[in-house]
């Protein structure tokens, strides 16, 4: 059993330990934050007014577990939520590949060809991950970040079935549908293992008990989204892609700086002021 | 014979107003299943309608700041706001589709009139947003406006709408409130975000006014007289403006802001405000006609929305067939 943490006092007090636990904190803050930013690039473009209000509850649903993320490393000293939000240069963020991709071509304000598809097959995978990953953390050494990960899972399961019955509807319906699904399976399957890396400090962060190794939550991905696909009628992509780049060491996409730059648009013109 | 029985059934017709008539006079509601004139019922189907479509056209030029909104804080209240805002058109669209329902008309057909031109949204939504300043005086200005009208239509003769507009008025309320902290942090913040606030209020000024209608100064248009004859709403266009202006002028002015109208003035005597108008051929011409700034690039991106889900809806509807 490794050691438990209460507090973030504790916490600090143990630099090995602040570092790994603050490296994991980014991981989780930034993926949700830019999920939830492709997601709020989305509305008014959905199928319909139902899922443009159910999509719009979801994005918020995730940026709120970003804000949390960043409270706790505002706790843990790492300067104001809002500045480490919006304020880091882009190789300082943690995100995976998977969650900074473009929902399609052109801007949301000028002609966007988003493809639902891939919005469907992405979050979907975003989320059967966050649930694996959200499980392994109920049983975080630092116990501020299990009771939060409780309570997110809360929330969380309501977006996994979202997505699920999204599937549901839309898979053994046309050839269209499911040509459409298929393609995006596969080009979400380019960045699926960018979610399962926990970056330099991996080893270490398993060692504090802080989460489950790779391995694990990799099983547990696995074992869900195969039955979903295949029962679903879908082509299962099979193994991973190898890495080519990793976001959990700063190494960004172009499309990254750029959802960026929109993000702090506004709080870079005056950071010290009250907005 | 013919004759005989063409006649019966316009006296029936008649019997039939009549009651109507005096039902909404004595205070009475109409729901959607019972009998109402035909110009009733498109009246509030234009009006249903076209309020349902500016809620939901109405959520482009906030959300285009929803992924640049300064702090975590306020973007989870503007993602909020806007969800809230969709939420509305979902839930005046299915009011007026209720109403469109005898004469075989659907969603589908209120979304082609929308592309068309045929029916229309709100001014203010034809606007261009400049700055972050601009989504702030939307969620103070442009809700309290709506506010305005909408506890008014509250009291509207047609119940199924008045029960809308009730929830509706709370959210809205809600929206305002959070719009005031917005420009609150503008008005008392530094040099530059000051301006930024009064930029915004000179640029939305004429068409904060244009929100509640031309003036009825030539007498009432025909609409509007026949709204208010069938109690569907009961103040004309400039009572609601005079409204507004009560209570946000002097708003305006404690935050330090300036009211872009070098003539406004309280006339005392006659107990209104006194100012300069909007142009209003602008409405008519350029607004009606979709030619605002960014009417053609708003509706564009319900229709991409629309052609690109295509295949979404084409999916559902086949897997629909399949169950039944």
């Amino acid at each position: 059993m490794s050691k438990i943490y209460q507090t973030p006092e504790e916490a600090k007090q143990d630099q090995q330990y602040l570092e790994t636990l603050a490296e994991l904190i980014y991981q989780l803050a930034d993926d949700d934050l830019l999920i939830s930013h492709r997601g709020s690039e989305w509305l008014g473009l959905a199928p319909h007014i139902e899922e443009d209000v159910a999509f719009s509850s979801i994005t918020q649903d995730t940026m709120g577990h970003a804000a949390m993320y960043y409270q706790m490393l505002e706790e843990l000293g790492f300067g104001k939520a809002d500045d480490i939000a919006h304020l880091r240069k882009p190789e300082e963020y943690r995100n995976a590949a998977l969650t900074e991709r473009v929902n399609g071509q052109g801007h949301y304000k000028e002609n966007p060809d988003y493809d639902w598809g891939y919005a469907i097959m992405r979050n979907y995978a975003y989320e059967v991950f966050k649930k694996a990953r959200l499980d392994a953390l109920e049983n975080s050494s630092y116990a501020p970040l299990a009771d939060t990960a409780a309570k997110i899972k809360r929330e969380q399961f309501y977006h996994l079935y979202h997505w699920e019955v999204w599937i549901d509807q839309l898979s053994h319906s046309t050839e269209e549908a499911q040509n459409r699904l298929n393609a995006a399976l596969k080009k979400t399957w380019e960045d699926v293992s960018s979610l399962f890396d926990l970056g330099s400090k991996g080893a270490k962060m398993v060692e504090l008990g802080l989460i489950e190794s790779v391995d694990v939550l990799k099983e547990k991905f696995i074992s869900r989204i195969q039955a979903k696909i295949e029962g679903a009628g879908l082509e299962w992509p099979g193994e991973f892609k190898a890495l080519e780049t990793t976001g959990r060491e700063g190494k960004h996409s172009q499309e990254f700086v750029d959802a960026l730059n929109e993000l702090n648009e506004v709080y870079k013109l005056d950071p010290q002021a009250s907005w | 014979m013919v004759e005989k029985a063409e006649m019966v059934t316009t006296q029936e017709e008649q019997a039939k107003y009549n009651e109507f008539i005096a039902k909404i006079g004595r205070g009475e509601k109409i729901e959607a299943d019972d009998w109402m004139p035909e110009d009733y019922r498109i009246q509030l189907i234009k009006l249903i309608a076209m309020h349902g479509l500016s809620e939901i056209m109405g959520a482009f030029p906030e959300k285009e700041w929803v992924p640049k909104t300064p702090t975590l804080k306020r973007k989870l209240s503007l993602m909020a706001k806007v969800q809230d805002e969709v939420g509305h058109g979902q839930l005046l669209i299915r009011v007026a589709e209720d109403l469109m329902k005898p004469l075989g008309k659907s969603r589908e057909d209120i979304m082609s009139d929308l592309f068309s031109g045929k029916l229309k949204f709100h001014n203010v939504f034809h606007m261009e947003t400049k700055s972050w300043a601009d989504a702030a005086l939307i969620g103070w200005l442009v809700d309290g406006a709506a506010i305005v009208t909408q506890k008014m239509l509250a009291h509207t003769s047609y119940a199924p709408y008045a029960r809308a507009l009730k929830r509706i008025i709370l959210e809205e309320r809600f929206h305002a409130y959070h719009g005031e902290d917005m420009v609150i942090a503008l008005g008392d913040g530094t040099e530059m975000q000051r301006e930024m606030m009064q930029d915004a209020l000179n640029r939305w000024w004429p068409a904060l006014l244009m929100f509640f209608g031309p003036p009825e100064e030539g007498g009432l248009k025909s609409n509007q007289e026949q709204n208010i004859r069938y109690k569907i709403r009961y103040k004309t266009n400039e009572e609601l403006r005079q409204e507004f202006l009560d209570k946000y002028v002097p708003q305006i002015q404690a935050l330090g802001l300036k009211v872009p109208d070098e003539n406004i003035y309280y006339d005392e005597e006659k107990q209104k405000w006194v100012y300069t108008h909007a142009d209003y051929t602008y409405l008519r011409d350029v607004i009606a006609k979709n030619q605002g700034p960014r009417s053609q690039n708003r509706l564009n991106l319900r229709k991409i929305g629309f052609e690109n889900n295509a295949w979404v809806r084409e999916a559902l509807l086949k897997k629909q067939e399949e169950i039944s």
